[in-house]
């Protein structure tokens, strides 16, 4: 026991500092024995690095036009009315809400499908439909914008949020198939067995035994596809010409490139972006890292 | 069991080979809607690209258009310096982005593996901007940038350069100014993925580690570094092919300026497509690019020897 507390003292000689370390026995493990000034000292530094974009966008969208003080009072809401009401967020909101939920249902529903049938089957061409997979990730959506556009062309697709869902949706799947079916990989095929002899058909017991402990995974899934369609801009910019099918992050860019940026503007529009991702992000986070370690990596 | 089966009532029989029956056609039912979308809007595009890299196509130009053979090839490696630009452009942003984010993800996550009070809260505001988009990334940098308002002001309030500065419009600043924005989304995304993995190392290798008296850097060094690597290796190299192909940030960023300083590959062949309506040759570039990637995955799965540990 003395030895042990002596190795572990000694690598560390900063120690030096006095840093308040002194933890009952109980926290011996020695991953988790770092002074605490060699946790927050770079955590904040790296905090003021992550938080001052924030507070800086709701500084320029919070003060009135022309203000140069570094504290958002006296408080004004006639950005977020201007760009709501004049510049079409509001439509443009409505339309990027549609995406995303259209996405997030259609890249789930499609990748639960296909992921069940590569974790649970053996079939001929699964080997192929693997490596087709994992090529996808190497094809740049930007590269083949010209032949999509002609296919939604053809389509009669372009200008209609449809074609930006398929896009999204075709690009966001394999990625999804592959992580979803790691998570169907990590339930024992036996409990879907058991079911089975219990008198439930293939459907009703993955219903009900497999899809419960899916959930991590799929909320990692879903608000993935979610956030990317929300986020997407390319698409979006080449496919729907018409303002009033626009999506929030064409719509920031229109703000962008204006010849002169009306900043206040560009702040809220960009505060209005954030917040439903901002919001998914919360309430997923605790199931993203416990989704990622149940299936990411293991593949 | 079985044999309360057999002699079960005779609807028994028929359900066991309705069961035995189905799977076989089963698993390509279920994986026709994602085989039928992405045949017809990746792969059709991908081979239309090879296509029409072979061909004159500009719509603008129709007399033109025809078989060209390697003509595009030929004019991008001999005769178009904007290419070797733009390519040596993408691969440094490629190696500095990538390398920085994941330096910086790794720490991130090594320290908010630790325990500490406020731990979740800093995990939360640590990883915050992993879900912001290029576009609203680019808006927030550009309210950071902006000569009037920006942060320049502030610092030169304090005496720190001068005023009216602006990041974005100076070709000696661009590049890091722009590297800085694309970090700050960046990073989160390493420190999520290496903190889902830190999740799964097996603590008794650390306990064993520090019975044998090997230091917090040894540990890190043995334990944690190698359990990692597939999931570095894989991390990075879906980051590499990600950051070469995304434009959003630059796009809207720097629009590829000042005076062409910022344009990736994929950025001159969005503007050679779209603007000059020269499809033939932007396809041929993306046939480049996408040879380009593919030759270097390759590469990097082959000598970082991807799996190689596990099996």
């Amino acid at each position: 026991m003395i030895t042990k507390e002596a190795t572990e003292i000694t690598p560390v000689p900063v120690r030096v500092t006095g840093a308040p370390d002194r933890r009952p026995s109980r926290h011996r493990r020695a991953w988790d024995e770092a002074p605490r000034w060699q946790i927050y000292l770079p955590l904040s530094i790296y905090l003021v690095f992550t938080l001052v974009p924030f507070y800086w966008i709701l500084l320029f969208a919070l003060r009135p036009a022309g203000s140069t003080s570094l504290v958002p009072w006296p408080m004004t809401f006639e950005h977020f009315e201007k760009v709501w009401n004049e510049r079409d967020f509001a439509v443009y909101f409505q339309n990027s809400v549609l995406t995303g939920v259209a996405t997030l249902l259609l890249t789930t529903g499609v990748a639960l499908a296909g992921g069940y049938a590569l974790a649970r089957f053996d079939f001929r061409i699964k080997r192929g439909f693997m490596l087709a997979l994992l090529c996808t990730q190497f094809v740049p959506g930007a590269l083949l914008l010209v032949p999509l556009f002609q296919i939604f062309a053809e389509l009669k697709m372009i200008n209609s949020l449809g074609s930006v869902i398929i896009a999204e949706t075709v690009f966001q799947l394999p990625l999804s198939m592959i992580l979803i079916s790691g998570f169907i990989r990590n339930v024992p095929y036996s409990l879907e067995e058991a079911a089975w002899v219990d008198g439930c058909n293939r459907l009703t017991a993955f219903r009900i035994v497999v899809l419960p402990l899916l959930r991590p995974g799929l909320i990692a899934v879903g608000s993935f596809a979610f956030v990317h369609a929300w986020n997407h801009f390319l698409f979006a910019l080449m496919f729907l010409s018409d303002q009033t099918k626009q999506t929030i992050p064409v719509g920031l860019n229109t703000l962008m490139s204006a010849d002169s940026v009306d900043l206040g503007a560009l702040a809220a529009g960009g505060i209005i972006a954030a917040v439903p991702v901002v919001l998914v992000f919360a309430f997923i986070q605790k199931w993203l890292i416990t989704g990622f370690s149940a299936g990411a990596v293991k593949g | 069991m079985a044999q309360a089966a057999a002699v079960a009532k005779p609807p028994a029989p028929p359900r066991r080979r309705r069961a035995s029956a189905t799977p076989r056609r089963l698993p390509y039912l279920l994986i026709a809607p994602a085989a039928l979308l992405m045949l017809g809007f990746i792969a059709y595009p991908v081979i239309s690209v090879f296509y029409y890299s072979l061909q004159n196509y500009n719509p603008t130009k129709p007399w033109r258009n025809g078989y060209a053979g390697f003509d595009n090839f030929v004019h991008a490696f001999t005769d178009d310096p904007q290419f070797w630009d733009t390519l040596t452009f993408s691969a440094q942003w490629v190696f500095v982005e990538v390398g920085l984010q994941l330096l910086f993800g790794l720490a991130l996550a090594l320290i908010v593996n630790q325990t500490f009070v406020g731990r979740s809260l800093g995990r939360a505001l640590v990883f915050s901007p992993w879900a912001v988009s290029g576009v609203l990334t680019s808006a927030i940098w550009v309210l950071l940038y902006n000569s009037q308002t920006g942060i320049t002001r502030y610092l030169a309030d304090m005496g720190v350069g001068e005023y009216g500065t602006s990041w974005l419009s100076d070709t000696s600043t661009v590049f890091p100014a722009a590297i800085v924005a694309d970090l700050w989304r960046g990073v989160p995304f390493f420190a999520i993925l290496i903190l889902a993995d830190l999740q799964s190392v097996s603590k008794d290798l650390y306990e064993a580690a520090e019975v044998d008296g090997a230091s917090r850097i040894k540990q890190f060094w043995h334990i944690t570094l190698p359990h990692l690597k597939d999931a570095i290796v894989l991390s990075t190299l879906l980051r590499a092919v990600w950051e070469f192909n995304n434009v959003d940030l630059l796009y809207t960023l720097t629009g590829g300026g000042p005076a062409g300083e910022t344009t990736t590959l994929p950025l001159y062949i969005a503007n050679t497509s779209v603007d000059a309506h020269n499809f033939g040759y932007a396809s041929a570039l993306t046939t480049v690019a996408f040879v380009i990637l593919l030759f270097c995955s390759m590469v990097y799965l082959r000598l970082s020897k991807f799996g190689g540990g596990e099996k």
